[in-house]
């Protein structure tokens, strides 16, 4: 197992969140015996490289045919293998969505599905490869569990929690090198269970992926503007915790949540859905990436354009707040 | 491997489909269910090893219905050979059924995968294949396709891979009856010579008669070629067995009513 460290941290922070997954995978490889690694021809774009020069017989390349790859997952799982079949997300999960739908879901088979660079992350490479609706898609499917880590510490606990999970998975991977540091020492990562990062009294923002890290810095700005903030880290929008909205709900005036995802189906869809079931939820402002396909660009810039930073984020909460006739600055 | 049985089998799986197909009520996939029952009953009579008294059985051969629609062929074969029960039979297309009209994964019953969405089950059969040598497995793997079935592109990705993985613990049937949904194959989508296209796909191919025992049984049988998967292309009769069904689609799903059941029964003679 990596040893989580602020050092660590760091330097995985640095590699960005393919290469640290090529590293737990690495890492996994040496106590998991039964883990096989499927791709369909983006080993090395994966982070794979090293894991299969290391563990030849563990990886297996498919070729270009997400499709086939689910269904070999498929059989291979069935015969107890812990598979982790990976590519990137619309790739996986829209192109074999089907095969997930039959074999992960109706047949509830041990696969992780993996999307690398899931969100806007491919930045020049273009809509065509961002993953903008994944999480939308994987989370209607029934019996699977979905997974989006907050950075790139995140990132390591879930590969191996996941390993230790019995049953159907999607782990959704956003940013890229250079990712955010929201952990620098270990805690405990248990997925389904929701982890508050900040507590505060008037709003609960809730993210997940690259969205944590901007979250916990939009609470920042917002406490110089009068405003506390809670924050959690929902890195599992499938099953949702639901026991931090109720919290939300009883406690802040509003709830914002954050995605780098469509604001169609994501997290702020499956927070929407489980809040209409309560009495006297308080409003929700959903934040993240349009409706739509625009112009392509570095991910820090989309991110900027999209509204998805910090600063952009506390502004809108701050305007959100004033519109909704709560705010009383002192 | 005695034909004969192979052939009171088969004769009583049509019994059994024509039965079930009318006392359910509602309409059913008759007509790609009876044109595999030579190759079931062959499979499951004289080629697979299983074990009624325990189907978990780790070294079983893994049969996968991937043409789903044909689970007819199927249930009758289970319940032939003592997997499945006659309460169970039954129940077969009603409320809360384990028996449905394609498949559900349902490993006491003998049943190894769900399918009904066409395209998916060779690429499950290349991962159990690939599972099997990695354990050093004898056991084989069978995947039942449907020739229509083979207009899905992920078909030719499984293809493609179980030849590149070398599985020759693989073999695929296709059940060439010429018809899909829609009507005649050939003019549907032509998928010219399947024997061709499989073999330059690096497969080891058998072309059969898929009614006749013995060319079945010969061709699942005979020696694999070593490293290559094998495919048998089985040449059916959509709705074997029954005259008015043979190489008439209407018989694709239909209901089966007491005018035509009976005509059928007639048919058949005693069983």
């Amino acid at each position: 197992m990596l040893e989580i460290t602020s050092k660590n941290a760091r330097q995985w922070s640095r590699l960005g969140s393919r290469g640290v997954f090529g590293q737990a995978i690495l890492s996994l490889a040496e106590t998991k015996k039964n883990l096989m690694v499927l791709s369909a021809d983006l080993g090395s774009s994966s982070g794979l490289s090293r894991f299969k020069n290391a563990y030849p017989d563990k990886f297996l390349n498919v070729g270009i045919s997400e499709q086939n790859m689910i269904g070999v997952a498929a059989g291979l799982a069935k015969e107890g293998s812990v598979v982790f079949a990976t590519s990137f997300a619309p790739f996986i999960a829209m192109r074999s969505s089907e095969q997930i739908r039959m074999n992960m879901g109706y047949m509830d088979l041990n696969i992780k599905a993996v999307a690398i660079g899931s969100g806007i992350a491919m930045a020049f490479l273009g809509n065509s490869h961002y993953g903008i609706e994944d999480a939308s898609i994987m989370r209607s499917i029934p019996n699977l569990t979905v997974v989006s880590p907050a950075d790139c510490v995140e990132i390591v606990k879930a590969v191996f929690a996941a390993a230790e999970y019995e049953g159907p998975m999607y782990i959704r991977l956003t940013g890229e090198a250079n990712n955010p540091i929201v952990y620098k020492e270990d805690y405990n990562f248990e997925i389904g269970k929701a982890i508050t990062l900040r507590e505060g009294t008037d709003i609960t923002i809730i993210a997940n992926g690259t969205m944590v890290y901007e979250s916990l810095e939009a609470a920042k700005i917002l406490e110089l503007e009068g405003l506390c903030a809670t924050v959690v880290n929902m890195h599992t929008i499938k099953p949702l915790d639901t026991s931090v909205i109720d919290k939300a709900v009883a406690s802040s005036k509003v709830i914002v949540t954050v995605e780098e995802h469509s604001v169609i189906g994501g997290l702020g869809g499956a927070i929407a859905e489980y809040k209409t079931t309560l009495r006297n939820a308080p409003p929700q402002l959903i934040i993240g990436l349009p409706d739509k396909f625009g112009k392509v660009g570095e991910h820090r810039y989309l991110l900027g354009k999209y509204g998805l930073t910090a600063k952009q984020m506390a502004d809108r909460i701050v305007k959100q707040y004033m519109y909704l006739g709560l705010y009383n600055k002192q | 491997m005695d034909v004969q049985k192979v052939k009171d089998m088969a004769k009583k799986m049509r019994r059994r489909i024509l039965d079930i197909s009318h006392s359910c009520n509602v309409s059913v996939h008759i007509g790609g269910g009876l044109s595999i029952v030579d190759i079931m009953a062959t499979l499951y009579r004289c080629v697979l090893r299983y074990d009624t008294k325990n189907p978990a059985w780790e070294d079983r051969d893994r049969f996968i219905l991937s043409k789903g629609h044909g689970a007819l062929g199927y249930y009758s074969a289970l319940l032939e050979v003592g997997m499945i029960s006659e309460e169970i039979f039954a129940t077969f297309q009603t409320n809360e059924s384990d028996l449905t009209a394609h498949p559900v994964m349902n490993i006491p019953l003998g049943i190894e995968s769900s399918n009904g969405s066409l395209g998916q089950g060779l690429s499950m059969g290349v991962g159990l294949a690939l599972a099997a040598k990695r354990k050093t497995k004898k056991h084989r793997i069978y995947v039942l396709l449907g020739n229509g079935e083979c207009n899905e592109g992920s078909v030719w990705e499984a293809i493609m891979s179980a030849a590149n993985f070398k599985l020759d613990n693989l073999i695929a049937i296709v059940d060439n009856n010429g018809f899909q949904n829609d009507g005649n194959s050939e003019t549907i989508m032509d998928c010219g010579d399947f024997s061709d296209k499989w073999k330059s796909f690096g497969w080891n191919v058998s072309s059969v008669d898929g009614h006749n025992i013995s060319e079945l049984y010969n061709a699942f049988v005979e020696c694999n070629v070593e490293n290559k998967p094998k495919v048998v292309i089985a040449h059916t009769i959509k709705g074997k067995g029954v005259s008015f069904m043979e190489n008439n689609n209407e018989w694709h799903h239909n209901r089966l009513t007491k005018v035509h059941y009976d005509q059928a029964l007639q048919e058949m003679g005693e069983i």
